[in-house]
């Protein structure tokens, strides 16, 4: 990928925040960096993290496959990651997330929505769990939702899409 | 909102003083006197000393007594760090998210009081990974505040002493809650947990002397110094003293986080704060301490929620994460959901976790899906025998009270599950591979 200016400079300011000898503790926040554009990271990203940081690619891959925020695999623009755990579920999760689902016209364990738009996602207690039904989308929260809501959210998010694409 | 067990919160002062969060509002409500106090008038060891008298005990769930923990950290080793647990994961915990997002400075003047007691100049706050946007926000903005008003930085209030404060994303993995796996985390590895000794007050971050406390607990530092230890032991029990936030959450018609004094019923917080059950039906279970605790039955409402009581009555206040089950809520549906948690969140490195909850979910699913035997009751028995005791790190011991007060409450409804015709219909052979 090649990391834009903007992007070396907060590489620059993360690294800032770690002893001189102790770069590796930056995998996290340059892994976030590098995926925050597409949301998913290929070989390249993973390339320059390693690099960036003086480490092995094989140990990006493995923290990679260790923290469940980071993908090697393409998803949608907007990952929406709904919370159906516990309490959450004590309060009409899982119905709340079938429904959408259906309406995002996927399969009953999410998915991706053919246009490449939207990742719907089960994930577990995202620390909202007294605002059920609850999700983040690209790790803001969207919390007490309606079904009513979230579609006009989501409809918000294609307008804004399709305006960008155009 | 009105608390009658509290004039004014300890710790939820935004309910009281609205836009707390900016710092002009908090400095004139007594915001960063505590610091200039300590940096003052007190030495380290005094400021330790008067959170050892408060008798405040850590509040991201083992209740350890802070001011303890910050004795046993050696004098004559340097650099030493400073890093708060703020990764939050435990399923039913959303109180430090509450406390970052409209009272930082309060929770950030507490950190560096714990800086300046054991001598850190450098604190790391540890969130998870989906406080993205906190961290990004509120929580920079209100660190940069600090460092505007010299708080943070150099020579603070020109004393000799400096602090630097530093946010910190982890990506998805509670097993970061447990202290020496988020060392490791932050240090760029994985988060899997290290082998006690050495404890992190020795060898911590970088191999350093690391102070690890939970974000509540440093919010109740700052009023500690600056109101004093007898001022802080007005609330609570003798042995549990102080505020505690409670996260209340399930089937109850309001839940969201209370600050209540350690000792006050579990009654109270779920009739009068929580405004009962839905449909005013009968409480079927307390989970007191997230997916991590015990059921208790709903006879042990009256406990006082202190840490002792807590364990006296078979539970445990942990973080202090109420999951509420009511009379509509299936025993199975429930003990499952925690343990599927528990089988996504195991780190895999010892095999009783890694093994025990990929079994635990199968059986599990096997009773649900109606092809259950009397032997598989049995069997989720066995499963947590063998899981007790033999788990490298808490997370896998936490599995097993759960479990084993859902069979001993409600094992009825396991049994209804299982049948004595899938053990003639179904050979064993079939189910391994349709469940395992
Ligand atoms: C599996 C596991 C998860 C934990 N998660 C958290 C957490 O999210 N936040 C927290 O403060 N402590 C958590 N803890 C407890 C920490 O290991 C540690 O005891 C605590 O951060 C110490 O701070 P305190 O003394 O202020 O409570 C967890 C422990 C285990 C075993
Ligand atoms: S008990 Fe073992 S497998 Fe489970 S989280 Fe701890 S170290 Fe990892
Ligand atoms: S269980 Fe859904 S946010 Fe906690």
């Amino acid at each position: 990928m090649g990391w834009t200016e903007k992007e070396q400079q907060d590489l620059e300011k993360i690294l800032k925040k770690y002893p001189a000898d102790r770069k590796l503790s930056a995998v996290l926040p340059a892994l976030y960096l590098a995926q925050r554009e597409k949301n998913w990271l290929d070989d390249d990203d993973i390339e320059a993290v390693a690099e960036a940081l003086g480490i092995e690619t094989t140990h990006v891959h493995s923290i990679i496959g260790f923290y469940t925020l980071f993908r090697k695999e393409p998803v949608g623009k907007y990952m929406m990651e709904v919370c159906t755990d516990l309490p959450c579920a004590l309060r009409g999760a899982e119905d709340f997330f079938k429904r959408l689902c259906e309406r995002m016209g996927l399969g009953p364990k999410g998915g991706t929505t053919e246009d490449n738009l939207f990742t719907v996602e089960e994930v577990v207690c995202i620390a909202a769990c007294d605002k059920a039904p609850c999700m983040q989308i690209n790790l803001e929260f969207f919390e007490s939702l309606t079904d009513e809501q979230i579609d006009e959210v989501v409809a918000g998010l294609r307008a804004q899409a399709s305006n960008n694409g155009a | 909102m009105a608390n009658p067990l509290l004039k004014e919160h300890v710790l939820l002062r935004h309910r009281d003083i609205e836009d707390i969060h900016k710092i002009d509002v908090y400095l004139a409500h007594d915001g960063y006197r505590a610091l200039e106090k300590g940096l003052k008038e007190m030495t380290p060891d005094d400021v330790t000393n008067v959170v050892k008298a408060s008798g405040l005990r850590g509040r991201g769930g083992a209740g350890f007594p802070t001011g303890v923990k910050w004795g046993f950290i050696p004098k004559n080793l340097n650099p030493k760090y400073v890093v708060v647990n703020a990764d939050e994961s435990e399923p039913g915990t959303f109180k430090d998210r509450e406390i970052m997002e409209s009272n930082p400075h309060q929770f950030i003047e507490g950190v560096i009081l714990c800086a300046y007691a054991v001598g850190a100049e450098t604190c790391y706050i540890y969130g998870r990974g989906e406080f993205w946007t906190l961290f990004h926000g509120r929580m920079q903005e209100a660190i940069d505040e600090a460092y505007e008003k010299g708080f943070l930085g150099k020579n603070i209030f020109d004393t000799d002493f400096s602090c630097d404060m530093y946010l910190h994303l982890g990506a998805g993995a509670y097993i970061c809650g447990e202290e020496t796996a988020l060392l490791n985390s932050l240090e760029g590895l994985m988060g899997q947990p290290r082998s006690r000794p050495p404890f992190p007050a020795v060898a911590g971050l970088y191999a350093k002397p690391t102070v690890v406390n939970n974000v509540e607990t440093l919010a109740n530092v700052t009023p500690i110094v600056l109101h004093g230890a007898d001022w802080y032991r007005q609330f609570g029990t003798e042995k549990s003293p102080g505020t505690k936030i409670c996260s209340l959450s399930g089937r109850v018609n309001r839940p969201g986080n209370y600050e209540v004094p350690l000792g006050t019923p579990i009654r109270y917080l779920i009739e009068e704060l929580g405004g009962g059950i839905i449909d005013g039906k009968a409480v079927k279970a307390i989970l007191p301490a997230g997916a991590s605790s015990s059921n208790m039955g709903a006879d042990k409402i009256d406990t006082p929620m202190d840490y002792e009581s807590m364990a006296a009555a078979g539970g445990m206040l942990g973080s202090a994460s109420f999951i509420i089950l009511d009379e509509t809520i299936n025993a199975v549906w429930a003990a499952e959901k925690n343990v599927k948690f528990f089988k996504h969140e195991s780190c895999g490195k010892c095999s009783p976790c890694r093994e025990g909850t990929f079994w635990l979910t199968s059986v599990y699913r096997k009773l649900r899906e109606g092809y259950g035997t009397k032997q598989d009751v049995e069997l989720i028995e066995t499963i947590i025998n063998q899981m007790e005791g033999n788990c490298f790190c808490l997370l896998g011991e936490f599995v097993v009270p759960g479990v084993r007060t859902s069979l001993e409450l409600f094992r009825n409804e396991y049994e209804s599950l299982a049948s004595e015709e899938n053990e003639v219909d179904q050979p064993q052979k079939d189910l391994i591979h349709t469940f395992f």
